[in-house]
């Protein structure tokens, strides 16, 4: 059984990013990009399914221009088999990179399609539901815990009350929450063995998928600055704040 | 044409998010009507009737969408929405889940998490954690979006008489099944919605720990949240993370303990109308966006701040 994983270039979390003055979009000049972490811990579970004998073949997928390739040759060094670039401009919408990923699944048809639940730039929480949908799938998305046993898996969903667990009928699409695993790092090796594997590259028209843009980004702009407040030197100074200044609590 | 609202519930009471969406709804300015889906929910169809300004309410009551599992819901959504110009529900770990399925099947590129509406067809939302806010026009004739509930003020309970009308529509995927969950049960308030919250971080040591903020949130009537990095840890549950990928909150106050203030974890609370910081380490991140920072060992403080709130 393959094991198909999109995953997604975007900034590295921990830069801070920018807004470009004249409110077109972020400025990503010279910004250390990274794989998405949530696609991180999706390429870690493939690889830990095949490494379990459940999966046979991992193949990592991205939807961009062509630097994508840095990030598809991380994962095959975090142990992807193959990777394939369906090369595009770039910030293409969720339902234009479903239906890309549809394209890809009818071509490869993987038993499993594990994604990050959100990218952290686009913070839209929308691709595994959509390609869930288009392929007819089922899908377990928020996963902390995925068991596959024959036709049937068994996902463990990270929900707003709790946990629930939901059992699905293969072939499934699984989006990845935080305590699903942890990454492991790259090691030299296997840095240098990935520059050997195959990493194919197609394109939309390729794969006959329009991918015209639907929205419009008007604008974009800095969130409202919130000022530093003021420093209060014990416990009772903070109530009082609290009750008599800021009024949030109703103690007298 | 109008708006069709999807209720989140738990089939015997409305959640309190879908108010905020409702609102989110009256911003667009269309009449609106409410979608329950569930099992035994008609409880909660009553209630949603009673919503100011409500038109009709759709039942669907079956087994199939009593777990509110993504694939049903999200083709009975679709099946709906051709007589709405509109389709919105909560931007929840519910609404994330059935709602991107409902806009593929429609051909419609979804709007996420919106925090403002500045016209039928164009939208504000965060992106980037929060760090800057996009103006984004739908150029789709119909509009499927997810709503950040802290992003609307909630619209009024009361004051409405919707009818009530019962669909058989049944959509059963028939691949996939519930089969159990965990679901917290807490006598505080829900963290979402709850006007005080206070989190502890790395910064508490130990789960155990947390038991020092259950006396302050008691007199407060506060729910309790965390850190990522203290779920991580495995201190408290997944349920009670706060942060880009995890819950919003934006309560009158929020008080944050033992907390240094990653960039996520600031987009998860940063609305908040009052900040309070407590950390012993004075150059933590938190201070910059506190109102009110105490620098000390929480371990002193919270047993203070418990004993000042007699």
């Amino acid at each position: 059984m393959k094991v198909l994983v999109p995953v997604k270039r975007v900034v590295d979390a921990n830069v801070k990013v920018r807004v470009k003055p004249d409110g077109t979009g972020i400025d990503l000049a010279n910004v250390k990009m990274a794989v998405n972490p949530f696609c991180e811990i999706a390429i870690e579970e493939a690889v830990r399914l095949r490494e379990a004998e459940v999966a046979t073949e991992v193949i990592a997928v991205a939807v961009g221009e062509s630097n994508c390739q840095e990030q598809l040759r991380t994962c095959l060094a975090l142990g992807a088999d193959r990777a394939i670039l369906v090369e595009t401009e770039p910030d293409l919408e969720p339902l234009a990179i479903a239906k890309l990923l549809k394209a890809i699944y009818d071509q490869e048809q993987p038993g499993i399609v594990i994604l990050g639940k959100q990218s952290i730039d686009g913070d839209n929480s929308q691709t595994g539901p959509m390609f869930a949908a288009l392929t007819g799938l089922p899908q377990g998305t928020f996963a902390s815990n995925l068991a596959v046993n024959g036709d049937i898996a068994e996902v463990v969903r990270e929900v707003d009350g709790g946990l629930q667990t939901v059992s699905l009928t293969m072939p499934i699409v699984v989006t990845t929450d935080l305590r699903l695993n942890e990454p492991r790092y790259a090691s030299l090796p296997n840095i240098m063995k990935a520059k050997r594997k195959t990493l194919d590259v197609t394109t939309p028209d390729a794969l006959g998928v329009d991918v015209g843009r639907r929205t419009e980004v008007v604008n974009v702009a800095p969130p409202p600055e919130r000022q530093a407040g003021i420093k209060v030197e014990n416990v009772d100074e903070l109530v009082d704040k609290l009750t008599n200044e800021a009024k949030v609590i109703g103690q007298g | 044409m109008g708006t069709l609202v999807v209720a989140e519930h738990d089939n015997a009471s409305l959640r309190p998010v879908t108010l905020n969406v409702v609102a989110a709804a009256k911003a667009i300015g269309a009449d609106f009507d409410i979608l329950v889906a569930g099992h035994g929910c008609a409880s909660v169809a009553d209630e949603a009737a009673l919503i100011g300004g409500v038109g009709k309410v759709v039942l669907a009551d079956a087994p199939a969408y009593e777990h509110a599992l993504a694939e049903n819901v999200g083709d009975l959504v679709a099946g709906l929405a051709d007589g709405y110009d509109h389709v919105l529900a909560a931007h929840t770990t519910t609404g994330k889940n059935f709602l991107p399925r409902t806009a593929a099947l429609l051909d419609t590129q979804m709007i996420s998490d919106i925090i403002g509406v500045e016209s039928p067809d164009t939208f504000l939302r965060p992106i980037y954690a929060g760090n800057a806010i996009a103006t984004v026009k739908s150029g789709d004739a119909k509009r499927v979006v997810s709503v950040r509930g802290t992003g609307f003020d909630p619209a009024p309970a009361d004051g409405g008489s919707g009818t009530i009308e019962a669909i058989d529509a049944v959509h059963d995927a028939g691949v996939s099944d519930f089969v159990g969950e965990e679901i917290a049960k807490s006598e505080r308030p829900e963290l979402t919605s709850a006007s005080i919250v206070i989190s502890g971080g790395r910064g508490m040591q130990s789960g155990d720990n947390f038991t020092l903020l259950e006396g302050i949130a008691d007199k407060l009537g506060a729910a309790i949240g965390a850190s990522r990095a203290a779920v991580d840890a495995g201190f408290v549950p997944n349920d009670m993370q706060v942060g880009q990928t995890g819950k919003i909150v934006a309560p009158e106050l929020y008080i944050a303990v033992g907390i240094s203030g990653a960039i996520q974890h600031l987009a998860g609370m940063k609305d908040s109308k009052v900040i309070v910081a407590i950390n012993k380490d004075e150059d933590a991140p938190i201070f910059q966006v506190a109102d009110y920072g105490l620098v000390a060992d929480l371990f002193q403080a919270l047993p203070e701040l418990e004993a000042a709130l007699d």
